[in-house]
């Protein structure tokens, strides 16, 4: 493996924009509302920007083709906007282009913003699209809740969980997730639950109910990123550094091959344990100290607490059940509320995630700030469906941890 | 006779839908505008579920029917119905494709007449003579106005022989043909519904007139005496019909057989080849047939059963496809799935997935035959086929061969039970499900309850109506699994 990006680049600023039904704003204006914050962090003018990452995943019904959407709404410099649409890892894959910008040299300092306006569709739920010419001819067209749902059936068979073992697990990702999201005043969703709203809210895709399913929202969030040398030029002290960032995607085996048996997620298996030899990391339960993971929907996180080599296999439902990943357990998940509450603002979601990651570990969190800063924190940003996805993670931490 | 000249109906196969609509939910709707309909309000009818047509019953008939009978004899393919969904596009070659069936395989629609069935049959007993191998298949989803006395006694059912050289299950005796534009009933080009005459002047003039003259003549060109037909195949399921034609011709009203009015319904055109088939399962060799068809006229066939019937291997049949029943007591639901009542779908109903005819037509064997790929080097299955093969362990460009998986059973690996997207009939099953033998997909389940879905339960696929494009009038087919109980 190559020697890859770990202390190459630092981040210079980030900002995020209020996630939620913003029926106020159109994307241009989250997209303002987000790099308003993150420019300002940096210090810097927007003529010192050397290149731009767009990311959008639903960008048919919201921004529309090409990078020139967020060239106008920030007025840049004519620099070189590249649009990316890779699902729901759009986020950490543009923040990728960015980082991998500035560190081939061929950019001192690059931006990478992703923004998703879905409240404009009429409807609750993702917008219902294509997804190309074979597929609509092969595939079946399910909800992002149904294509989820089915880790559930093959985790309680692969591992022996029964039922109400697994739903009450999935239930309390949920609870935890909306206990943090009280205290963030940008998330989407900010009321306590409890196990039994979980349990008892209607039936969006067996066994997914109402709870188990993440906010569709409105939402920007984006990062200034810069070489260490140049951040420290700038009068930057106590840099968070990026220490890994790799993807993972689909070829066709889980979703047409033999061997996969739905329970799980091959490429974040592969990416995490791409993301922990570029980090440096050799033993994630210990040298993590937070995380934002993917919860699109409570057993998604629950499974991936597994794939990213945090619980053991077959193990996780039971380390959420004692609350491992509450904001006072060893590691805790989600502290900014999740995709769950914080809300799913498609191509933001990847920025968001890192966006919280660098204001915990800046001491900069507010009533959310975990008491012992994290050197460790990772993203895990997840597009498509189990037997097809992209997965995306990133690792920041403080420079020299 | 020479077994190399031998000729006749090689096999027989049914489709019968698993819905079964309960006739009293109808009549009690309609009964405060015509209480007159509460007489017909007893039994069930066959209702096909919202992705069947006319076309996915035609192709389960004729699965029934072919079993393991090399596809490669089938000469050609004939489906006989008056409602069929496309007036303009061959009915009868997507049939073919759902089969696999060789390119070179001629297929023709038969349609204007509820005799379309017979007719059909008649010409293929006679190509047989010539060598030709039809299937003749005769598939019938027939729209009746709500109210209407039609729509409590239709049924939707298909059924299917094989006809062509070889030993026969049972050797064509003769047939006769009537044919005058007796209207007893009619619907032009344009129109949604049938329009009826009197139901006396039916009886008398065309059932009890028509048909036994048909009879007489065709005993009479064969030279058989009325009391040696065993069976008589009235594809009317009115009360005492077929019963009244017997005494009239002289056949022994033993002979009758049930017209499956009661369990099934009416399915027009595909009537008499479902009531052959469900004799057929039940006939002794030397026995003899006598069908009727009837319809602007009348078509009677006279068939003797062979030893060879002994010997064919089970199928369905009618009777098989009859158990596999779920009770419909929800007369809307019915309203809805024949698109008789604008029910508000929501907005997700409102995606248009608009049919690219180039991409459908290279990959007609994949979408219409569920025809997957093998890699000839390691032998890894796959659906669909593809350039580069999926066997991580081997990359090999171009070395897949067709596989076809249709008739290969497959199990459930991971499910769900989806309320939110889009379906004509919620909550939507679907999930990954992987074939004995190799090769997986993710696939609809269909005709499933919740309780038939687990991991590791079997499945067979069934080819079913994927999406309809309202807005071109578009039906898009592919194949969907249900469970085995």
């Amino acid at each position: 493996m190559p020697k890859g990006i770990r202390d190459k680049v630092a981040i210079l600023g980030m900002g995020c924009a209020k996630f939620g039904e913003r029926w106020d704003a159109d994307a241009d204006s989250l997209m303002v509302e987000a790099y308003e914050e993150a420019i300002t962090d940096a210090g810097i003018d927007t003529s010192q920007i050397d290149a731009a990452f767009l990311s959008v995943a639903f960008d048919a019904i919201n921004v529309g083709p090409s990078g020139i959407p967020l060239a106008m709404a920030l007025r840049l410099n004519n620099v070189g906007v590249t649009k990316v649409e890779n699902y729901c890892a759009s986020g950490t894959d543009g923040l990728k282009g960015a980082v991998y910008a500035v560190a081939s040299g061929a950019a001192d300092i690059a931006l990478a913003l992703g923004v998703e306006k879905l409240k404009d569709t009429g409807y609750g739920g993702l917008p219902v699209r294509t997804r190309g010419t074979t597929f609509d001819m092969l595939g079946v067209v399910g909800s992002a809740p149904g294509n989820f749902a089915q880790l559930a059936s093959a985790y309680r068979t692969r591992h022996g969980v029964s039922r109400d073992d697994l739903k009450r697990a999935m239930a309390h990702v949920s609870v935890k997730s909306h206990a943090n999201g009280t205290k963030n005043p940008r998330a989407h969703l900010r009321n306590e639950i409890t196990i039994d709203t979980v349990l008892n809210a209607p039936m969006i895709a067996e066994p997914l109910g109402l709870f188990d399913c993440c906010g569709v929202s409105d939402g920007a969030a984006c990062a200034i990123v810069t070489t260490p040398e140049i951040a420290r030029s700038l009068g930057k002290r106590d840099l968070v550094t990026v220490k890994a960032i790799q993807m993972a995607t689909s070829n066709g085996w889980e979703l047409q091959g033999s061997g996969w048996d739905g329970s799980y997620f091959h490429t974040t298996r592969i990416a995490a344990a791409k993301a922990y030899e570029e980090a440096g990391i050799t033993n994630p339960r210990e040298q993590i100290n937070l995380m934002e993971v993917h919860d699109c929907f409570s057993i998604t996180e629950l499974v991936t607490m597994e794939d990213l080599h945090i619980s053991k296999e077959g193990e996780g439902w039971k380390d959420v059940r004692n609350g491992f990943f509450d904001a006072t357990g060893k590691i805790p998940c989600q502290i900014d509320g999740g995709l769950k509450c914080f809300g799913h603002p498609i191509g933001a979601s990847g920025l968001r995630m890192v966006y919280e990651n660098y204001l915990q570990l800046l001491g900069r969190a507010g009533e959310r700030q975990v008491k012992t800063p994290p050197t460790f924190a990772l993203s895990h940003n997840l597009g498509g469906m189990p037997n097809q996805n992209v997965c995306a993670i990133a690792i920041i931490g403080m420079e020299g941890a | 006779m020479n077994k190399q000249m031998d000729k006749g109906i090689l096999a027989f196969g049914a489709y019968v839908p698993r819905l079964r609509l309960q006739r009293a939910s109808v009549a009690r709707a309609h009964a405060w505008f015509n209480p007159g309909l509460m007489g017909l309000g007893k039994g069930e009818r066959a209702m096909a579920n919202w992705d069947e047509d006319p076309i996915t019953m035609a192709v389960e008939a004729a699965r029934d029917c072919l079993g393991d009978f090399n596809r490669d004899q089938v000469t050609s393919i004939g489906l006989s119905s008056t409602s069929l969904p496309n007036s303009d596009r061959l009915n009868s070659g997507i049939v073919k494709e759902a089969l696999n069936l060789s390119d070179a395989t001629g297929a023709f629609d038969i349609c204007g007449s509820l005799r379309a069935g017979t007719s059909a049959l008649i010409q293929a007993l006679a190509a047989a003579a010539g060598g030709q191998t039809n299937l003749c298949i005769a598939s019938e989803k027939r729209r009746a106005q709500p109210g209407s006395e039609a729509e409590l006694s239709n049924g939707d059912a298909a059924a299917a022989v094989l006809v062509g050289p070889g030993e026969p299950i049972a050797r064509c005796l003769g047939s006769a043909s009537i044919s005058m534009d007796f209207v007893d009933h009619f619907r032009a080009a344009e129109k949604e519904f049938d329009y009826h005459w009197e139901s006396r002047w039916i009886r008398d003039q065309g059932f009890n007139k028509i048909i036994p003259d048909a009879i007489r003549k065709a005993l009479h060109d064969v030279g058989m005496p009325a009391g040696n037909i065993d069976h008589l195949l009235v594809p009317l399921t009115g009360k005492g019909i077929a019963e009244g034609i017997a005494k009239k011709t002289g056949i022994k009203v033993e002979a009758v057989r049930d017209p499956l009015g009661s369990s099934l319904g009416y399915a027009g055109a595909a009537h008499p080849l479902l009531m052959l088939a469900d004799t057929l399962k039940k006939a002794k060799p030397g026995e003899r047939i006598l069908l009727v068809g009837f319809g602007q006229g009348c078509d009677v066939i006279l068939l003797e059963v062979t030893q060879a019937n002994e010997k064919l291997p089970p199928r369905l049949g009618v009777g098989g496809w009859l158990a596999r029943r779920k009770p419909e007591e929800n007369y809307i639901k019915y309203l809805a799935f024949n698109e008789l009542i604008d029910i508000d779908r929501g907005m997700r109903a409102e995606a248009d997935f608009k049919q690219p005819m180039t991409a459908l037509f290279r990959n007609r064997k994949a979408v219409l035959g569920l025809v997957g790929g093998r890699c000839t080097k390691t032998g890894t299955v796959q659906f669909p086929k593809t350039d580069i093969g999926v066997n991580p362990n081997d990359r090999s460009v171009g070395s897949q061969e067709d596989y076809p998986l249709a008739d290969r059973s497959a199990r459930i690996m991971t499910y769900t039970a989806d309320n939110l997207t889009y379906t004509p009939d919620p909550p939507a099953h679907y999930g990954m499900i992987e074939f004995d033998g190799g090769g997986r997909m993710m696939a609809e389940f269909v005709d499933a309850d919740a309780e038939d879905i687990e991991v590791g339960k079997p499945v067979r696929m069934m080819f079913r109506i994927k999406n309809i494009d309202e807005r071109r009038g578009f039906k898009k087919y592919f194949w969907k699994a249900t469970p085995i109980k």
